[in-house]
C-alpha cells in the first residue's frame, strides 16, 4: 500500500481553463488527474445536444484533450477520472479510444460507468409505487413526467473503485458526484473499509475542495484579492491524500495563486447547505467537524473530519421543458445614461404590452447601477453615470411571444431615448428553457455498471 | 485663535450603552453560490475575535432584513465554529433557480459580497 497519494484537480467545470490538466500533469508529480465537468445547467446542454445528434452529450473538447493527455499519462502511470461522460459515457469513451489508436497506443483500459440514466424507466418506476416528488417543494411527478428531457442517478466513488480495481487507466462516468471522483483513489489505494464513514468524509472533503478548481487556489477569492500573485498562471489544486485520513491541500511549484487557510475556507463553505449533513451517495459528511491547518509555503493540512452512514438513497436529478426564454440589451451614455435606461425599459414594456403578449416574467436590470446587488446598491447620481447596460429578460410558454420580443429590442435605437448603442449581436433568440426536479430513489432500484474497454 | 478661545466649552454627553458600527467587510470574507432557488452564502471572519462578533450579532433576522426584497423565503443560519465561519441558507432568492432565473446573477455568485456591505451595530466595549 502507498502512503500517500497525489491527486491533482484538471477542471472545476466545463470550460475551465483549458491548459490546466496538461499542466497538473506536466509541472509535477501527481498520481491521479480528476476532472469535474458537470452541473445542472450542464447536464441539460448536454441533453440538448444529445436530442438533436444521439452520438453526442458529453463534454466535447474531452477527447480532443485526452489526445494530449493520454500518452503523457500513461507514461508517467497518471490515472484520469473524470464524469465528462455526461449523459452519453459510453459514446465519449469510444471516440477516446479511437484517438488512442489513433497516436498508435497499444495498451490501455478504459473503463465506462453506466446505469445512472434512468430516463427510460420513469413510467415504470411511477407505475410500481415509486413517488420521486421533487425534493423541494414536495409536488408529485406526475404533474411534468410527460416533459422530462433526462433523468440521472448520482453516483458516488463506488463504481469508480471498482474500474480501478479493474486495472482501468481512465474512467469515464456519467452524473457522478464531484466529490465521488476524489474519494474514489483513496479508497482503491488505501484499501479503505467503505464503513468507516470519517475516512469516507475526509476523502469527500477533500472532493468538495478540489471539485472547482483554482476556486481553493487563489480564484474567485473575496479576502484580500488583490494580493494573490500570478493569476494569469494560477495552480490548480491538488489533494495529498494519506491512509489515516489527512489530506494537505498544495499546488504545484512555479505556479501562481495561493493556497492559504482562507482560499480552503472558502471554498469549504461553497455550496453547502446544513454543514452537519452533507450528503452523498458515500456518507454523510459533517463540514462543522473539519479543522484547517496552515502549513506555510502554500500547504494547508485538512483533518479531524467526522461523518455518518450513507442514505438509502440516491439523489435523481431530471431536467424538463418549461418553456422559452430570451434576453435583449442596450447601451445609454452620459448624460442621464439611468434615466434613458428607464425610459427605454417603460416603452418596450408598454410596446409589449400593447400587442397583448403573454409572458411569465419580464425582467429588466440596469448593468452598472444595480444589477447584481438589486436593492442593496449604494445610491447614484442618475444625471452622472457614465453609461448604462439596459439588460431586459423575458419568459413565457407561447414562443411567438419571446420571438416577437427579440424584434422589440433594436427599434428602440431609433424610436427611444438617444445616444444608445450596443446592438450588433442581432435579434435576442428564442431558447429552450430547461427546469429541474430533484428527487429521491431508492438505491437498490439502481444498479450502477462498470465496462471494460481494452487495447491490447 | 483668539475668537476660539472665546468659544464655550462644549459638553459631550455619552450614552451609557454607546454603540459603534462594525463594517462586516473589514472582519470577515466569503463566497456564495446557488443550490437550486436557494442561495448560499458563507461568511468567515478573518479571526477568533471577528468570529465572536459575526456569532452574535449577524442573525439570520440580520440576513433576512439586509436582503429585503431579494430573499422572499426563511433564511437559515449554520455554524462553522472551527474555520470561524458562518453559513446562510437565503430560500427562494434566485428568481426560480439557476437553469429558470432571468437574473443576470442566477446563481448568486455575487450575494457574498453583497451581504459584506452590512453594517454591525455593536456595543462599544
Amino acid at each position: 500500500m502507498k502512503d500517500k497519494i497525489r491527486i491533482a484537480s484538471g477542471q472545476g467545470f466545463w470550460g475551465d481553463l483549458p491548459e490546466a490538466p496538461v499542466q497538473q500533469v506536466t509541472k509535477g508529480e501527481v498520481d491521479y488527474l480528476v476532472m469535474d465537468y458537470l452541473a445542472e445547467v450542464t447536464m441539460s446542454i448536454l441533453q440538448k445536444q444529445k436530442n438533436r445528434n444521439p452520438k453526442l452529450g458529453y463534454a466535447r473538447d474531452l477527447p480532443e484533450l485526452m489526445k494530449k493527455l493520454l500518452p503523457i499519462c500513461l507514461k508517467k502511470k497518471i490515472k484520469v477520472i473524470t464524469n465528462g461522460g455526461g449523459v452519453n459515457p459510453a459514446d465519449c469513451a469510444d471516440e477516446i479510444l479511437k484517438h488512442a489508436v489513433d497516436l498508435g497506443i497499444e495498451k490501455l483500459k478504459i473503463a465506462v460507468v453506466l446505469g445512472d440514466d434512468i430516463h427510460d424507466r420513469l413510467d415504470e418506476l411511477v407505475e410500481t409505487g415509486i413517488e420521486l416528488n421533487n425534493m423541494e417543494t414536495g409536488e408529485s411527478i406526475k404533474s411534468v413526467i410527460h416533459k422530462i428531457l433526462s433523468a440521472n442517478v448520482y453516483f458516488g466513488a463506488m463504481p469508480i473503485v471498482e474500474a480501478l480495481r479493474n486495472g482501468a487507466d481512465i474512467v469515464i462516468t456519467g452524473r457522478t458526484t464531484d466529490t465521488g471522483l476524489t474519494l474514489a483513489p483513496m479508497i482503491y489505494e488505501f484499501d479503505w473499509d467503505v464503513k468507516d464513514y470519517d475516512l469516507m468524509s475526509a476523502g469527500t472533503v477533500a472532493g468538495h475542495i478540489l471539485e472547482c478548481g483554482a476556486q481553493s487556489t487563489g480564484g474567485n477569492f473575496l479576502g484580500d484579492w488583490q494580493s494573490i500573485e500570478n493569476m494569469a498562471e494560477i495552480g490548480f489544486p491538488i489533494a495529498e491524500a494519506f491512509p489515516n485520513g489527512e489530506i494537505i491541500i498544495t499546488k504545484h511549484e512555479n505556479t501562481g495563486g495561493r493556497v492559504s487557510y482562507e482560499t480552503v475556507a472558502e471554498q469549504l463553505i461553497y455550496e453547502i447547505g446544513d454543514p452537519t449533513d452533507y450528503i452523498t451517495p458515500d456518507c454523510v459528511a459533517d463540514f462543522s467537524s473539519i479543522k484547517l491547518e496552515d502549513l506555510g509555503n502554500n500547504r494547508v493540512k485538512v483533518f479531524n473530519v467526522k461523518g455518518k452512514p450513507e442514505t438509502e438513497f440516491y439523489k435523481v436529478s431530471c431536467s424538463y421543458e418549461d418553456g422559452y426564454a430570451a434576453v435583449g440589451s442596450l447601451t445609454y451614455s452620459w448624460p442621464q445614461a439611468l434615466s434613458k435606461a428607464k425610459a427605454a425599459d417603460k416603452i418596450l414594456r408598454k410596446r409589449l404590452e400593447n400587442l397583448g403578449l403573454q409572458f411569465d416574467e419580464i425582467r429588466s436590470e440596469f448593468i452598472g447601477y444595480n444589477a447584481t446587488h438589486e436593492s442593496l446598491a449604494k445610491k447614484l447620481d442618475e444625471d452622472d453615470i457614465n453609461e448604462i447596460v439596459l439588460r431586459v429578460a423575458v419568459r413565457s410558454h407561447d414562443k411567438n411571444a419571446v420571438m416577437r420580443f427579440g424584434r422589440e429590442i433594436a427599434p428602440l435605437i431609433l424610436t427611444g431615448p438617444p445616444s444608445v448603442t450596443g446592438f450588433a449581436g442581432g435579434r435576442p433568440k428564442p431558447s429552450d428553457v430547461v427546469a429541474y426536479w430533484p428527487a429521491l430513489i431508492p438505491k437498490k432500484l439502481v444498479i450502477p455498471k462498470v465496462k471494460i474497454l481494452t487495447l491490447s | 485663535m483668539l475668537k476660539q478661545a472665546c468659544l464655550p466649552v462644549r459638553q459631550v454627553q455619552y450614552k451609557k450603552t454607546n454603540m459603534k458600527k462594525i463594517k462586516l467587510i473589514d472582519i470577515a470574507h466569503g463566497r456564495s453560490g446557488d443550490k437550486g432557488d436557494a442561495a448560499n452564502i458563507g461568511i468567515i471572519a478573518y479571526d477568533d475575535k471577528g468570529y465572536e462578533i459575526i456569532k452574535k450579532h449577524l442573525t439570520a433576522e440580520k440576513v433576512k432584513e439586509h436582503f429585503a426584497g431579494i430573499c422572499k423565503g426563511n433564511v437559515d443560519r449554520y455554524e462553522l465554529p472551527n474555520i470561524r465561519a458562518l453559513n446562510f441558507m437565503l430560500h427562494n432568492t434566485l428568481g426560480g433557480g439557476g437553469t429558470v432565473s432571468l437574473k443576470h446573477d442566477a446563481q448568486g455568485k455575487t450575494l457574498a459580497a453583497a451581504l459584506l456591505r452590512m453594517e454591525l451595530d455593536i456595543p462599544d466595549s
